[in-house]
């Protein structure tokens, strides 16, 4: 691991001053995806700015629905009784991910900055275009099983690995960050992280320096939610294919748009427009639910090795869909 | 084979084993004739009948072939900050060898161990009673003796201050000093700041238990008990533990009693190798306080459903120890100590199921 120097930020705009000046300095807070990449050499900042002990951790109800603090811890989130009462798909997904020791680790804001597990990127010997943009992509001829069917480019098949994020994304949260002049800046959920197109080095639309305060999710009536996750082995390993699902019914009709949103298939939380268009108004039930399924995964560009993510998918949208709603 | 079917009276391969060894009368008992399916030579709760048995006529002398019940009251001293905890003496190997043979009475106990045995115990600073009452349990559940000569290989106990100090680098480029409580006991050292928790404590502090399995977070042998949560030691900065209270596999023990987890797991053959042990153990006491808390899972059924103190399913230990990986294999063993001493009742080794109330209770 190359040498770095750590401070510890006493308050966020000290924080975001000292990132905000050098392009090699990063903050840090859990730490659990950076310092393996430090370790990887992936990531090599030249200064650490630790931002654990910022007065970021509240979880709070709010007029508009509930903030969560960018430090808060992921258990603390997923436990918190005002998640789990009125976002339980969040607490949910949270679950899903990672393990015990992780989440009792990892950030809120952390969690959305996480990079991709893809292992052309975590191998500095082959070329990357996300860890050295221009290099080539290992992934496009090489195994790509784990890899993207949805919005990748030639530059970039990567897929981005929160389980949290994927709720967010079916919840419309939208995420509070701080800039150097101390004014906040909301970004709406989908647009904070992106597609690679032509610079996959950029995850998301942060710049560098801005620092994650906080993030909002709104209220809402969904009465049906659950987080489906697909993976090589019951527990703890990234999602092949997961599924956010969240929807009101009244009488066993869908009440207003539902929510549905995909893991492990892009390179940023894939909301599944045509399947939520596809169910609005309609009667919830097994067959509307795999028309859905099926609107969303024919747009599925699938690589050499990940045919399979597209009839695991519409299972998985079906599935999820089915234990939202008592059906399976 | 159908003849020795007919033979009367019928040994299982188990009980034809410890006969041999002298450890068990060759005649069965009629619970055990009774109980007995069809041969075949099965695994299954015959062992813990005929252990049972063996003590409690006593086998060959010492009658300390005893599994003594475990005070599942006592769990975890790390998780009330404000009770007191074990501090370890932090005593080098020869201050902790010089107390040895303090008690006569463990003349007897000790007679029947090896020298690797006797080398083990004086290193993990067992004496008295509770010497006596780990050879007991390590006789009637068989602790392998490649189990022991790995955790022969650990000290239970830290450098001296004086040894920390002497350890500590001349000239650091990113130094960073640090102030934390590890088992107990403050500890402040320079560090460079790449340095995690893990090296820190292994190679700063001598407490070498947590062990370094595969230092990028996919594995769990590295587990500590930091505030009260579990987390892993190998992805955390030493740097960012400033007034952290940790706790490791050595200070799980109360003064000469060892952690009701790290007796279940003896207790339950919880390990092979023993490498993720340490971690495993960690692990498994921060999630008893997890379910008295009522914090939820993957295959929680309802996380809306507010809750108290939650008893854990099998599936719902697995999943909430799956941060933690066994290359051995021994995960039924390590689910069935887990739930025994989450739910304070024997459970049976293979399933992870409750069976009859404490066996060993009748010894």
């Amino acid at each position: 691991m190359q040498p770095f120097k750590y401070t510890r930020a006493a308050d966020a705009g000290g924080a975001v001053a000292a990132v905000f000046g050098n392009r090699e300095t990063k903050f840090i807070a859990g730490g659990t995806n950076l310092l393996d990449l430090m370790k990887e050499g992936v990531e090599n900042p030249a200064a650490l700015v630790d931002v654990t002990r910022l007065n970021l951790a509240q979880i709070r109800s709010t007029s508009s629905g509930i903030s969560i603090g960018a430090v808060a811890k992921n258990t603390d989130t997923a436990n918190h009784p005002l998640v789990r009462r009125d976002y339980p798909l969040l607490t949910q997904a949270i679950a899903a991910g990672a393990s015990a020791q992780i989440r009792n680790m990892a950030t809120n804001g952390g969690n959305l900055m996480q990079r991709t597990r893809c292992s052309y990127f975590y191998d500095v010997s082959t070329p990357c275009n996300k860890r050295e943009p221009g290099s080539g992509c290992g992934a496009m001829e090489g195994i790509n099983r784990t890899h993207a069917i949805f919005g990748w480019s030639d530059k970039c098949i990567a897929v981005h690995p929160s389980d949290m994020a994927v709720a967010l994304a079916a919840l419309n949260a939208s995420v509070s960050v701080q800039g150097k002049d101390g004014k906040t800046r909301v970004i709406a959920f989908a647009d904070f992280h992106r597609l690679p197109g032509d610079t996959p080095e950029k995850d998301n639309t942060l710049e560098h320096g801005e620092l994650i305060t906080s993030i909002e999710i709104p209220k809402n009536s969904f009465n049906h939610s659950y987080y489906l996750k697909v993976r090589d082995r019951a527990s703890y390993a990234f999602a092949l294919v997961s599924v956010a699902a969240a929807m009101e019914t009244k009488g066993g009709v869908i009440n207003g748009e539902p929510r549905i949103a995909m893991g492990g298939v892009a390179h940023k939380p894939w909301r599944a427009l045509a399947a939520e268009k596809y169910l609005a108004g309609k009667k919830a039930s097994e067959e509307n639910f795999t028309a859905a399924a099926d609107a969303e995964m024919k747009q599925a560009k699938p690589l050499e090795h990940n045919k399979f993510k597209v009839e695991l998918g519409k299972r998985a949208i079906v599935h999820a869909l089915m234990r939202a709603n008592g059906m399976a | 084979m159908g003849k020795e079917l007919e033979s009367e009276p019928v040994l299982t391969e188990e009980e034809a084993f410890l006969a041999r060894e002298g450890e068990v009368s060759t005649t069965p008992s009629a619970e055990a004739a009774a109980t007995r399916p069809n041969q075949g030579g099965e695994l299954n709760e015959m062992s813990t009948t005929v252990v049972t048995e063996a003590a409690a006529t006593p086998p060959n002398q010492g009658g300390e072939l005893l599994v003594e019940p475990i005070d599942y009251q006592y769990i975890a001293p790390c998780m009330d900050p404000r009770e007191d905890h074990y501090i370890p003496p932090y005593a080098g190997p020869g201050e902790v060898s010089g107390e040895l043979g303090a008690g006569s009475s463990d003349a007897v106990a000790e007679e029947q161990m090896s020298s690797d045995e006797e080398r083990l115990l004086d290193e993990l600073g067992v004496f008295g009673e509770s010497r006596r009452k780990f050879l007991g349990q390590s006789a009637a559940v068989g602790l392998g003796a490649l189990a022991l000569q790995v955790i022969a290989e650990e000290k239970a106990f830290g450098f001296t201050d004086a040894e920390i100090l002497a350890r500590e680098p001349a000239a650091l480029e990113n130094a960073v000093t640090v102030a934390l409580k590890v088992n107990g006991a403050s500890k402040s050292l320079e560090v460079d700041s790449r340095m995690t928790l893990l090296d820190a404590v292994r190679e700063r502090l001598g407490l070498t238990g947590s062990k370094k399995g595969c230092d990028h977070g996919q594995c769990g042998a590295c587990t500590m008990i930091v505030d009260g949560r579990r987390v892993l030691s190998c992805l955390t900065l030493a740097a960012q533990c400033e007034g952290r209270d940790v706790t490791t596999i050595e200070g799980l023990a109360k003064g000469e009693a060892l952690h009701p987890m790290q007796a279940a797991f003896i207790k339950h053959d919880g390990f092979q190798c023993g490498f993720c042990t340490p971690g495993q153990i960690c692990s498994a006491v921060a999630l008893m306080q997890e379910a008295k808390n009522g914090e939820v899972s993957y295959v929680t059924a309802d996380v809306r459903q507010k809750t108290g103190a939650i008893t854990l399913s099998d599936e719902e230990i697995r999943e909430r120890m799956s941060g933690n990986l066994c290359r051995c294999g021994a995960y039924p063993n390590i689910a069935a100590a887990i739930k025994e001493v989450h739910t304070g009742k024997a459970t049976d080794a293979v399933a992870g199921m409750i069976i009859e109330e404490v066996k060993h209770a009748a010894v």
